[in-house]
């Protein structure tokens, strides 16, 4: 017998354990240290990503308006034809004489002020003009956004300390500035063109109204094709399909389908919709179909764990007082599973919401300046709008592509604290 | 327009034919609807259903597919001007043809002579076939719906089986709908590997695939069908594995260890607030981590190895330190890393919820033995965990080696074979989007090869799933 | 009426088996010194209260049968013993449970050394996804108490040999832990919980997932080890209690309600309430 090789006393056990505790203990402490660590370190990614894009965009909320006098020279626009006039001009002119300098002969100084203030202020004056031809010869204030890169000025991110040469403003224009600003023709507000704007090659008249209104239909494209499909399938597979080779192979297929890389739905899209079906390009009817696709495993996968979640006797209720499987399904089943459904559509339809890969594929890539004017028109939408600003060489866009993401994020936290609600609301535990 | 009125239309007669459907049923039985066989409202779904739907699909598929039936016919009988134009030139005269009668926007082609005549003729074919198209797809609707009244009306009585009828409509529905995901990965396939076949007939397969070389951007003349660009993916590959593996680099460990600790240390209070933070980790869109790395990122990582270099510089290490000075932002490092951020909390919950799997019992025998708790993790909890946060990485991998946006703006063009993370290097992903973004001639091998990195990319990832979720579902199997 | 006969009825049944297994009980009379000493112990799970005021004493090689019906807190009495309590979020021990002499819950001491002393046995037989050697071989791998290769393979074999399994198992040791039948699973557990040589072994109903036989198996292996451990079982099955066991305690509704050697239990009980339930009236 080998009990001889066991340590049997107590007091041996006791003291070979001991003599390692403080060993182990020091490992587990580590160990715990690793945990508390990697989530630390997780945790300050979100909030350094986070924290970055609001200091690089909350700026864009603020804009400097400029208010100017320009008086409508007679001389200088023909009334038959008012478009021909050289409006921005005449704003610098009205700029320089509110600074108290005369223009030099080879217009220099014109278009220096030309740099700082948003061309924005002409285009006005010639819709005025158009609109209302008698204002020719009289002398009306405009007001409008100063040019990016001066808003850059007053908002401290182009400094004076910087070497002339290495700014895109030299002192002169600085100055003239800082003159502005105290004469109070330059005031700062809310930036509410950058929500009523949509793109624009000029940073300060660029929007995001455009690709809100873009998102929202192809959203509604993808909610509409999607959540009935999805929903019908996930009920069909759960509820009704005999379960055979058939179904099996299509269980399969969906939980793959729900992994395949996004991009390779915007080839599909391409190759099928743009190429056999001649959907339109760039269109949110395009983007929403190629988003359809892309979002209806995962609502399939969620609609079938809600109705999975319904109590089989639930079911067998309904069929017991002589509900057809249909009338069981639609009367009970669903309404019963809804909340787990409407859950997961949200959920899904967020992440499609913020998807930018297969969009790009399909041409939603284009510079479109305004609102899409139909299902089938050109549109871009918030996510593609963040990539387009992000690879704009002019600095005014890096503040508005972090703006852009402010805005995509909150639209995204609208939708799934939608989803929270609805789980909280009518959750409903068996 | 015209279709939408129509489908309006539609919808009301088939509402009609609801009420009427209802209606007769009832009034066989004499208003008394117990007798009937099902409730009233299914005769009357069950008219409907006949008078509205086969019309509504005809209807429809004509206003889909009109225009390509209108501009296969305008192409018949081309006159002797146009059928001697090229290809091209002749596609683009059917187009403007079809632009001038539609009202769209025609091409700047300058048409005279015969062509300007022929283009006028073929205008105002395509108003007349486009107004035939119209019309009869239209009539030809209101035939069906007459049809459908005609088939579904007469057999309304107290002894048919409406209800178990529109059931079967019903349930004609739902097939379409599952069978919707399967279509899916047929037009995944079908789309990949037709466009892909097209692509290996201008360049052999294996050169694609074993080719060291590449570099689609090389001009190619108009009149050459293959071009000369060297389309050897070997590079994209070795790119692509490189960022994948310095994101997993980041990710897994991070992500298994704050999965371990929420699940066997943190209280629920931590969990609770934890959980969710993480979560909005996992729901911020790629194109935010891809600003993130090209905006915060690569300039800090580049500044970084800049300074190293200026403080090494001089010394032993000098020609280190000269690499080190010229470190670009759009070094793989960067995206890897990144991504790695991005797969933080993908990685975390599955590894939570394959851990969250292992019986407590297992826990309780080991604390039970004075195991401490990192020990019962380490020495039961993982291994019984071990091949299910196998496949969580696996999955893992599929997701880096598929992401699109945080190369595209984050890694570079330059397709490099190198494993240094500090160079530039490119991927799949970024090839497929800068090759379809920008002008497409759809016969051109460099259009076609994002197909082939499209197919490959399809391929790799789908064998990661297939294998990820076959380990998945024998695990949970194991436990349940 | 007919509720009286089913009391009957249910009497005859279960006291059939008592008198046999009792006069096996009378053979071996408790003895030794106290091993484990309660005193007013109260556990609560968040607010609700699992435990009052428990007090018993438990002595050293011998088995202690805990009984009562399911949700009396015997086996929260039996978690306390060891602190696995202290793994549920929530739960509160308060009083003194000493080992021998010692309070358990003193912060001196560290529940890894209490746990090497007092070894558990779980309802349900949980081999850990490792092969049956390494089974054996956790307890001492992690504690360090073997030296070398060719000690742990003793202290293997020889936990294996008197948790009777050695026989059985002697050619596949090298194989997983988890393709054992049930009965043997449990014996495997039982093997590992000895290979550290624990003072206490602790069972929390080893036997209500085992079949007829393999449960007189290990009963059988139980009432070998008595003599050299202190063990204390919780048992769903009058009949087993008094198969193995030489102390019992009866709990009910949290409450300790009394305890003695169990032939006087099961023969003489004080309380009308330990004589209900033996008698099958209740539990």
């Amino acid at each position: 017998m080998t009990d001889a090789a066991l340590p049997n006393a107590a007091a041996n056990l006791r003291q070979v354990v001991e003599a390692r505790l403080k060993k182990r203990h020091a490992q587990e402490m580590r160990f715990r240290l690793y945990g508390r660590m990697a989530i630390i370190v997780a945790l300050s990614f979100l909030a350094l990503l986070l924290g970055r894009i609001v200091t690089q965009g909350y700026s864009t909320f603020i804009d400097y308006q400029i208010a100017v006098p320009v008086h409508l020279d007679a001389s200088r626009i023909d009334k038959a034809d008012p478009t021909g006039a050289n409006y921005d001009l005449l704003v610098a002119e009205s700029v320089l004489a509110k600074l108290g300098e005369k223009d030099d002969e080879f217009g220099e100084k014109s278009g220096k002020v030309m740099e700082i203030m948003s061309n924005d202020l002409g285009f006005q004056l010639l819709k005025m003009v158009r609109e209302d031809p008698t204002l020719i010869g009289k002398t009306i204030t405009v007001t409008g956004p100063v040019k990016s890169d001066a808003a850059l000025y007053f908002k401290g991110q182009i400094k004076r300390s910087t070497p002339q040469d290495s700014r895109k403003l030299d002192d002169q224009q600085l100055d003239w500035m800082d003159k502005l600003k105290a004469s109070g023709a330059v005031t700062s507000g809310f930036n509410v063109s950058f929500l009523t704007n949509s793109d624009s090659t000029e940073p300060e008249q660029a929007g995001v109204l455009g690709a809100i209104v873009g998102s929202a239909m192809m959203l509604l494209v993808t909610a509409c094709l999607a959540v009935p499909i999805g929903v019908l399938a996930a009920t069909y597979l759960e509820e009704f399909a005999p379960k055979n080779r058939w179904t099996d192979i299509i269980e399969v297929n969906i939980n793959n389908l729900a992994a395949v890389p996004s991009i390779v739905y915007g080839l599909l899209g391409l190759a099928v919709f743009i190429n056999w079906l001649a959907v339109p390009r760039s269109s949110p009817l395009l983007g929403g179909m190629v988003l359809a696709l892309m979002a209806l495993p995962t609502i399939i996968i969620a609609t079938r764990s809600a109705l999975k979640a319904v109590p089989p006797s639930i079911r067998e209720a309904a069929l017991g007082v002589g509900a057809s499987r249909t009338q069981t399904v639609f009367h009970h089943v669903l309404p019963l599973a809804m909340p787990g459904v409407m859950t997961g559509a949200i959920l899904s339809l967020a992440h499609a919401l913020g998807e930018t890969a297969p969009l790009l594929m399909i041409g939603m890539i284009s510079f479109v300046p305004g609102v899409p004017e139909g299902f089938t028109g050109a549109a871009t939408v918030l996510p593609v709008q963040v990539f387009i600003w992000e690879n704009a060489s002019e600095r005014g866009f890096h503040e508005r592509t972090a703006a852009a993401i402010i805005v995509l994020l909150v639209f995204m936290i609208v939708m799934n604290l939608a989803a929270i609600l609805v789980r909280r609301r009518f959750e409903r535990r068996w | 327009m015209l279709t939408w009125i129509a489908l309006t239309a539609l919808l009301l007669f088939s509402l009609a034919t609801y009420m009427a459907g209802r209606r007769k049923a009832l009034a066989t039985t004499g208003g008394k609807s117990v007798l009937l066989h099902s409730l009233p409202g299914y005769y009357g779904s069950y008219a409907a259903l006949w008078v509205g739907v086969p019309a509504a699909l005809l209807i429809l598929l004509f206003a889909m597919f009109g225009g390509r039936l209108e501009a296969g016919l305008l192409r018949a009988d081309p006159p002797a001007a146009v059928a001697a134009l090229t290809a091209p030139q002749q596609d683009v005269f059917y187009d403007d043809a079809r632009a001038i009668a539609h009202g769209g926007q025609p091409s700047e082609t300058i048409y005279a002579g015969d062509l300007k005549t022929a283009l006028d003729a073929k205008a105002a074919k395509s108003t007349q076939l486009g107004d035939l198209i119209q019309f009869g797809s239209l009539a030809l609707g209101a035939v069906l719906a007459l049809v459908g009244i005609l088939i579904a009306y007469p057999r309304i009585g107290p002894q048919f089986r409406a209800r178990n009828k529109v059931e079967g409509w019903v349930a004609g529905l739902f097939i379409v709908c599952s069978v919707t995901a399967i279509l899916t990965t047929a037009g995944i396939v079908a789309s990949l590997v037709w466009e892909s076949w097209r692509f290996f007939q201008a360049v052999p397969i294996h050169e694609f695939l074993f080719g060291t070389e590449w570099n689609p951007q090389i001009a190619m003349r108009a009149d050459q069908y293959a071009g000369t660009g060297a389309f050897g993916a070997v590079p994209l590959f070795i790119g692509t594995f490189l960022i994948m593996m310095i994101a997993m680099v980041v990710a897994a460990p991070i992500g298994l260890y704050s999965a371990i600790y929420l699940s066997e240390y943190a209280n629920p209070l931590t969990r609770s607030v934890v959980k969710p933070l993480l979560e909005i980790l996992a729901g911020v869109p790629t194109v935010v981590y891809g600003f993130f790395a090209a905006l915060t990122v690569g300039p800090i990582f580049r500044s970084f190895f800049n300074w190293i270099g200026a403080q090494l510089a001089g010394g032993s290490l000098d020609g280190l330190a000269q690499y080190l000075m010229q470190v670009q932002n759009q070094m793989a490092l960067v995206a890897g890393a990144v991504m790695g951020i991005m797969l933080i909390p993908f990685v975390s919950s599955l590894s939570d919820d394959i851990i969250n799997a292992v019986p407590q019992s297992l826990r309780d025998g080991s604390l039970a033995m004075g195991a401490t708790r990192s020990e019962t993790v380490k020495k039961v909890v993982l291994p019984a965990a071990l091949p299910g946060i196998m496949a969580a990485m696996l999955l893992a991998v599929s997701r880096a080696v598929g992401e699109t946006m945080i190369v595209t703006m984050a890694a570079g063009l330059q397709a490099k074979t190198t494993l240094n993370p500090l160079d530039t290097v490119t991927t799949v992903t970024v090839q497929i989007v800068t090759l379809l973004t920008g002008d497409q001639e759809f016969d051109s091998p460099k259009t076609l090869s994002a197909f082939g990195l499209g197919l490959t990319l399809f391929v790799v990832t789908l064998m990661l799933n297939i294998v990820a979720l076959r380990i998945v579902q024998k695990y949970r199997e194991q436990y349940d | 009426m007919p509720s009286q006969r089913d009391d009957a009825m249910a009497h005859d049944t279960a006291s059939a088996p008592v008198h046999i297994a009792v006069d096996r009980a009378h053979a071996s009379q408790p003895a030794g010194a106290i091993k484990i000493r309660a005193r007013d112990v109260n556990v609560f799970y968040g607010d609700k209260q699992a435990l009052f005021d428990v007090s018993l004493d438990v002595p050293e090689n011998s088995v202690t049968a805990l009984i009562g019906p399911s949700g009396c807190g015997k086996s929260t009495f039996l978690r306390s013993i060891n602190r696995m309590n202290d793994t549920i979020a929530g739960c509160k021990v308060v009083g003194r449970i000493e080992l021998d002499g010692e309070d358990v819950n003193d912060r001196s001491i560290d529940p890894v050394v209490l746990r090497a002393r007092v070894g558990m046995v779980f309802q349900k037989p949980n081999p850990f996804p490792k092969t049956i050697f390494e089974n054996v071989a956790y307890g001492p791998r992690i504690h360090g108490i073997a030296t070398g290769k060719a000690e742990l393979e003793a202290i293997v074999e020889s936990s294996l040999k008197r948790a009777g399994l050695w026989a059985e198992v002697a050619d596949r040791l090298h194989q997983p832990g988890t393709g054992l039948s049930g009965g043997q699973q449990q014996r495997l557990v039982i093997a590992r919980a000895i290979a550290v040589s624990p003072e206490v072994i602790l069972m929390d109903e080893p036997c209500s997932a085992l079949d007829p036989i393999a449960t007189a198996r290990i009963e059988e292996l139980i009432d070998e080890l008595r003599n050299q451990y202190c063990i204390v079982i919780v048992t769903h099955s009058m009949a087993q209690a008094a198969r193995v066991s030489q102390k019992t305690a009866f709990f009910h509704l949290g409450k300790l309600v009394e305890a003695g050697p169990t032939g006087e239990i099961f023969t003489n009980p004080r309380d009308s309430r330990t004589q209900d339930y033996i008698t099958g009236r209740f539990g």
